[in-house]
């Protein structure tokens, strides 16, 4: 395996009882920070799970750092640090006892791993609260410290699960600073997964786009965003469920923003006079009209949509 | 980010040395548990008044072997295996206290998830939580029967008790390994069943009690023992008479009083199997 490759997952199942969390789901996830992004219920956890060797799938083989999951589990999570969605600490430990647990328990040795805790709790910003409870802290706290348990042993890998979940704003950028500093400046590969698409935009360079248990679109984020094509803000006085029929008739990509106002992504060719003309056909006045650039948002609605 | 963050992001390393992974990660979790239990002072005080029973013991040998006028005090095997009777309670106490919540607390705060996403295996998971919670139990049983048996020769300036009575050491431990392993794992398994540590505390009490109170019931209504295996404590009076080479004092044939343990024990082993798990799959 490449060392270009963090992780691979190929025709890769996973079901609880009847229902498929994965349906032969391939992907590869390059080194560097990847996204994982896909709305709730899409599978992104499970993916984790399995690729952690904590599930094990139906079908499909996964390799994770150049390692085969089914037989080199172990060695595999030796190497990682995962982040997991829910609220997670062991009950009791002030936040460097069980930083320092979490690298022991990694094998770390006991004198290096306590050394390794005070330093990741400075790195994530829980220096000064590092002799507190885990139980007393907020869940911005909590988030940090579990990015810290993750980082504690160094691993190669990061699996990060809805790392910016219940952050209020302040402390959500400064999640997503710490994020992008291990994956650009620390060489620490990251698969980042959220269905928040800002804060996977922020990070990674390339992004996995799920939905319903299948991925529906991965590659480079620039490359996946930068269609032929120019995006446009659009807002009409009339029936705009016929409008949008029309501009879909002329095989416009559009989907509604905020509010009325929708987003069209006009194919290169296109001039932005056939959203008049598309207008006029239903009857409707166009109020508004902006140029706007593509986001990783109309990269998910599109991906989401063709399923 | 802070300045201050800053700084100490600038201080983050990456390390050169690799991981120790050869599957001590079971020692590290008995410790940490252990360390955890014995910073309860509760814990502590159960640990003094479990051990004001040897030093009676102690100064039952002491006497019985300086003067001979306290005949009545001799000491025999009777006198080991009367005293690991006496301990059963403070195994049960013990247990309670301390094994209710060993895996219960971490179901509670997710904590599997984090150990299972480490290099440790269910089984080393296990292995660490049911050393410490034997490493306790230890504590009360099989160390201070020991001692009492280094004692006596101590105290008698002789070895005839120990030579003539040389199988009591495998028997203290044996005896000893039995009744604390069964404890610790049957705990194990009730602990992995809830996130609560009282409830799973009340489930393994309320099952203490009301098989002792079926066999008893069964004892008086009947008059007859033969209904002892009903009780898993009578089982282990059964298999500890028999490793201590008395006579049986229920009817239960003591084969039978270890299938019993034995399938509890399978059973525990089961549901720790299914429950251990990183993940709470719900079908």
């Amino acid at each position: 395996m490449a060392d270009t490759v963090a992780a691979t997952l190929e025709n890769v199942s996973v079901a609880y009882g009847r229902q498929w969390a994965l349906s032969e789901v391939s992907a590869e996830f390059p080194t560097g920070a990847v996204g994982l992004l896909g709305p709730n219920g899409a599978g992104k956890s499970t993916m984790l799970k399995a690729l952690l060797g904590l599930l094990k799938p139906n079908a499909g083989t996964m390799h994770v750092l150049g390692l085969d999951v089914e037989t080199a589990a172990l060695e595999i999570r030796a190497r990682i640090g995962y982040m997991p969605e829910n609220d997670a600490h062991i009950p009791g430990m002030t936040a460097v006892s069980f930083v320092a647990y979490c690298g022991e328990l990694s094998g770390l040795p006991a004198a290096d791993a306590m050394q390794r805790a005070h330093e990741v709790l400075y790195y994530v910003g829980l220096g000064e609260a590092r002799y507190r409870t885990v139980e007393t802290y907020s869940t911005g706290m909590k988030q940090r410290i579990k990015l810290a348990q993750a980082l504690v042993h160094d691993p190669d890998l990061l699996l990060l699960d809805e790392p910016t979940n219940g952050m209020d704003p302040t402390g959500r950028e400064e999640m997503l600073a710490l994020v992008r500093d291990l994956a650009h400046n620390k060489n620490i590969s990251l698969i980042f997964s959220s269905h928040v698409m800002p804060d996977v935009e922020s990070v990674c360079d390339t992004v996995v786009v799920m939905n319903r248990g299948r991925v529906v679109m991965r590659g480079p984020i620039a490359a996946l965003k930068g269609p032929s094509g120019r995006m446009f803000e659009v807002r009409i006085k009339g029936d705009q469920p016929a409008f949008v029929n029309e501009l879909r008739r002329r095989s416009f990509d559009c989907r509604e923003a905020d509010g009325d106002v929708l987003r069209v992504l006009l194919p290169a060719q296109a001039d932005a006079r056939e959203l008049f003309a598309a207008a006029s056909v239903v009857h409707a006045q166009v109020r508004h009209l902006k140029a706007s650039l593509p986001t990783l948002e109309d990269v998910f609605a599109r991906a989401v949509g063709d399923e | 980010m802070s300045r201050a963050g800053s700084i100490h992001r600038e201080r983050y390393r990456r390390r050169e040395d690799g991981l120790d992974v050869r599957g001590r990660a079971w020692l590290v979790i008995a410790a940490q548990a252990l360390r955890a239990l014995t910073r309860k002072k509760a814990f502590l005080y159960l640990m003094l008044v479990a051990w004001i029973p040897s030093i009676v013991r102690g100064v039952q040998i002491y006497v019985a072997a300086n003067f001979p006028q306290a005949s009545f005090l001799a000491v025999s095997a009777r006198t080991f295996r009367d005293f690991l009777d006496q301990q059963e309670l403070f195994v049960f106490f013990i247990t309670v206290y301390a094994g209710s919540g060993l895996i219960a607390d971490d179901i509670r705060a997710n904590a599997l998830q984090l150990y299972l996403s480490r290099p440790i295996t269910r089984m080393q998971y296990v292995a660490g939580k049911l050393a410490a919670l034997m490493a306790a139990l230890a504590l009360v049983t099989w160390v201070p029967a020991t001692m009492l048996l280094i004692l006596q020769p101590l105290f008698a300036g002789n070895t005839t008790f120990i030579r003539h009575n040389i199988y009591l050491i495998p028997a203290v431990a044996m005896f000893a390994l039995v009744e604390i392993a069964f404890a610790a794992v049957t705990m194990l398994a009730l602990s992995s069943v809830s996130k609560s540590r009282w409830f799973v505390a009340v489930l393994y009490a309320g099952f203490a009690f009301f098989t002792q109170a079926v066999f008893g019931a069964t004892r008086v209504g009947l008059q007859t023992t033969t209904f002892s295996w009903i009780s898993p404590f009578g089982n282990l009076v059964q298999i500890g008479d028999l490793i201590f080479r008395l006579q049986p004092r229920y009817e239960t044939p003591p084969t039978v009083s270890a299938l019993i343990l034995i399938l509890l024990l399978v059973l525990s082993a089961l549901v720790l199997r299914r429950r251990i798990r990183a993940i709470e799959v719900v079908t």
